[in-house]
């Protein structure tokens, strides 16, 4: 059990250090969500007020930018299962005495942590934007982020375990994750949407990731806090079993 | 004891038996070769040793453990050096080895001296702090043979350790690996097509061909077997010279193979004029012409009809593969 702990606590440091490392990647992560906070927010601060919104449109967008950026840093965090397989490094931790459970947990857990570092770093910069927050329930607020990132971990995890180049990663950029954020009411609110719309976005979970952020950022949100707590605990489960089931099948 | 039993072991990918009824036993202490042309199965053959794929038939057991049955403790009991590269490139050479360490549970306080210890047997120590992709291929080479010794191994797979490394390169490798053999006392198992090297480096060698084991020795045996001397010529009509040759009493063979024909008699000195004789009345020029020893691509000529040379397909090739599948490096 300790190794498995010892395992899990390296491959998360491996991502840690890795993230730190690539100081432009994170900047150039990050410049896109800002520039939608910064340009997108501002601009259209005072051309924008829809029923059911409160506050103004660069407070309303904050959480659904915060969200993307989860989404953002934890799909690509595991989808570099698929670079690991490409450059050789997933053969070593594949045959070290370790069980593979230990070692996606230790991915996931270590991709998340990541992916919630940016999303802290955009809510900094939202700040120095002007929007205003509670941060009443920061702990709830920590863990929320969390369980959002460790769903898309999960997920690209998923994905680049059955991927076999990195043409793929395209097709899943446009195919999965745009329309994730589009569909997610990031950028409006869904209430307002067209009824096709609003279906789809059901089946999108970042909705419920930026409901629930919005919840907890401004108090108002359209789907209930409980109902999209526990759909994102459902999409992780989901997603962690179904990437365990397929990382379980690689044979190299 | 034995390091490794391998009973009737096969692998079947969709349409090819990659290793096909491979029976072997490897004693302890021993550097052992395996030696085949592209595709002959080395490397499966060693995947399932080290439990990355599973048999489709036979057993082998691994340090007294069942590659099946007892994954882990073979895995825990061996080190690795995979045939591509399997470094983090964007960690440096301490932080791959510490990581090795951590998955494979070497004791926290003693990780760093056995670091520092297996990073000075091959020479980085200098380098610890470096990144790894800021490594010749040479050094990654090495920090790989470092990092498959961290958790103290008792066999250490190397699988094709001197591909694509300059001549010098090669022979510091293979001095690294005499070394720990002997410092060590680790049982050694690769694979090579560097004949010579394998000669050179390896106590025992078996030759493997489409997945099967045609040939196992001591290197000196395999080549006493052979027996005599090769005379090498060359000349222009080099078929109908070798279809000639052959019909002779007193050659046992005559192959042609990159432009050459080799000869296998008794005592070639005494052989070569006749040779050259015979040459002469057929009217065929020869533009050269050598003798030698049987080395080790001459047993495996004897035993597959071809050299290792014109059997290998382009060593780099699955390599630019897996770069072409990114567009461009980075
Ligand atoms: N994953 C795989 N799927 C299908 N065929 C494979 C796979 N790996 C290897 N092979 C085939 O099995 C044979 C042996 O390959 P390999 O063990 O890599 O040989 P070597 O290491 O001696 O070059 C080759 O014909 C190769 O094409
Ligand atoms: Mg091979």
């Amino acid at each position: 059990m300790n190794r498995e702990l010892e395992a899990i606590y390296a491959l998360w440091k491996r991502e840690i250090i890795r993230f730190f490392r690539a100081k432009s990647r994170i900047v150039g992560s990050l410049g896109m969500p800002f520039f939608f906070l910064a340009i997108l927010g501002t601009g259209l601060n005072n051309a924008f007020s829809f029923p059911g919104m409160e506050g103004n449109y660069l407070q309303f967008l904050t959480p659904g930018i915060i969200g993307m950026v989860l989404m953002f840093g934890s799909m690509f965090a595991g989808i570099i299962v698929l670079m690991d397989r490409q450059f050789g490094f997933l053969k070593e931790t594949l045959v070290a005495p370790v069980s593979r459970l230990s070692i996606i947990i230790g991915k996931s857990i270590g991709g998340a942590t990541t992916a919630m570092i940016q999303g802290i770093i955009i809510m900094v910069l939202a700040v120095f934007l002007g929007v205003q927050f509670s941060l009443a329930n920061i702990v709830l607020l920590l863990v929320f982020m969390f369980l959002i990132s460790f769903m898309f971990v999960s997920l690209g995890i998923a994905i680049a375990s059955v991927l076999d180049d990195m043409h793929g990663f395209q097709l899943i950029m446009n195919f999965i994750i745009m329309p994730f954020f589009f569909l997610s009411g990031a950028l409006f609110p869904l209430s307002s949407a067209p009824e096709i719309l609003r279906i789809a976005s059901m089946f999108d979970p970042l909705t419920y990731g930026v409901s629930g952020l919005r919840y907890i950022l401004l108090g108002t949100s359209e789907i209930d806090f409980a109902f999209s707590l526990a759909a994102i605990l459902g999409f992780s489960i989901l997603f962690i079993a179904i990437a365990i089931y397929l990382f379980n099948r690689i044979e190299e | 004891m034995n390091a490794i039993e391998i009973n009737n072991l096969s692998k079947a990918y969709k349409d090819v038996k990659a290793v096909d009824s491979v029976s072997l036993t490897i004693e302890e202490g021993t550097i052992f070769g395996l030696l085949g042309p592209n595709g002959a199965g080395k490397t499966t053959l060693i995947s399932m040793l080290v439990t990355m794929r599973k048999p489709t038939e036979g057993n082998a057991k691994v340090n007294g453990f069942d590659v099946v049955k007892q994954p882990g403790n073979v895995r825990e009991s061996i080190g690795i050096v995979f045939q591509d590269p399997s470094l983090d490139d964007e960690l440096t050479a301490y932080e791959n080895l510490e990581m090795h360490a951590a998955l494979y549970g070497v004791d926290k306080s003693y990780r760093k001296k056995r670091i520092d210890e297996v990073i000075n047997l091959v020479a980085l120590g200098k380098h610890m702090n470096q990144m790894v992709k800021t490594f010749s291929g040479g050094m990654k080479r090495r920090l790989e043979i470092a990092r498959g010794l961290v958790h103290h191994p008792k066999i250490l797979f190397l699988d094709e350790p001197t591909l694509g490394l300059d001549p010098q390169t090669r022979i510091s490798i293979w001095e690294y690996i005499k070394k720990l053999n002997k410092k060590e006392k680790i049982t050694i198992i690769l694979t090579t097509h560097y004949m010579d090297e394998a000669d050179d480096v390896c106590s025992r060698i078996a030759i493997i061909d489409s997945g099967k084991i045609i040939a196992e020795d001591t290197p000196e045996n395999l080549k006493d077997a052979l027996g005599g001397d090769v005379v090498s010529i060359k000349c222009g009509a080099s078929k109908t010279c070798s279809e000639e040759l052959s019909k002779l009493k007193w050659v046992k063979s005559a192959v042609v193979h990159d432009g050459l024909i080799d000869i296998r008699v008794e005592k070639g000195e005494e052989k070569i004029p006749k040779i050259l004789l015979l040459m002469e009345k057929k009217g065929i020029l020869v533009e050269s012409v050598s003798l030698r020893k049987p080395s080790l691509d001459d047993v495996f000529l004897h035993y597959t009809g071809k050299t290792i040379r014109e059997q290998e397909a382009d060593p780099k090739a699955g390599m630019r593969q897996r770069m072409a599948a990114w567009g461009h490096k980075r």
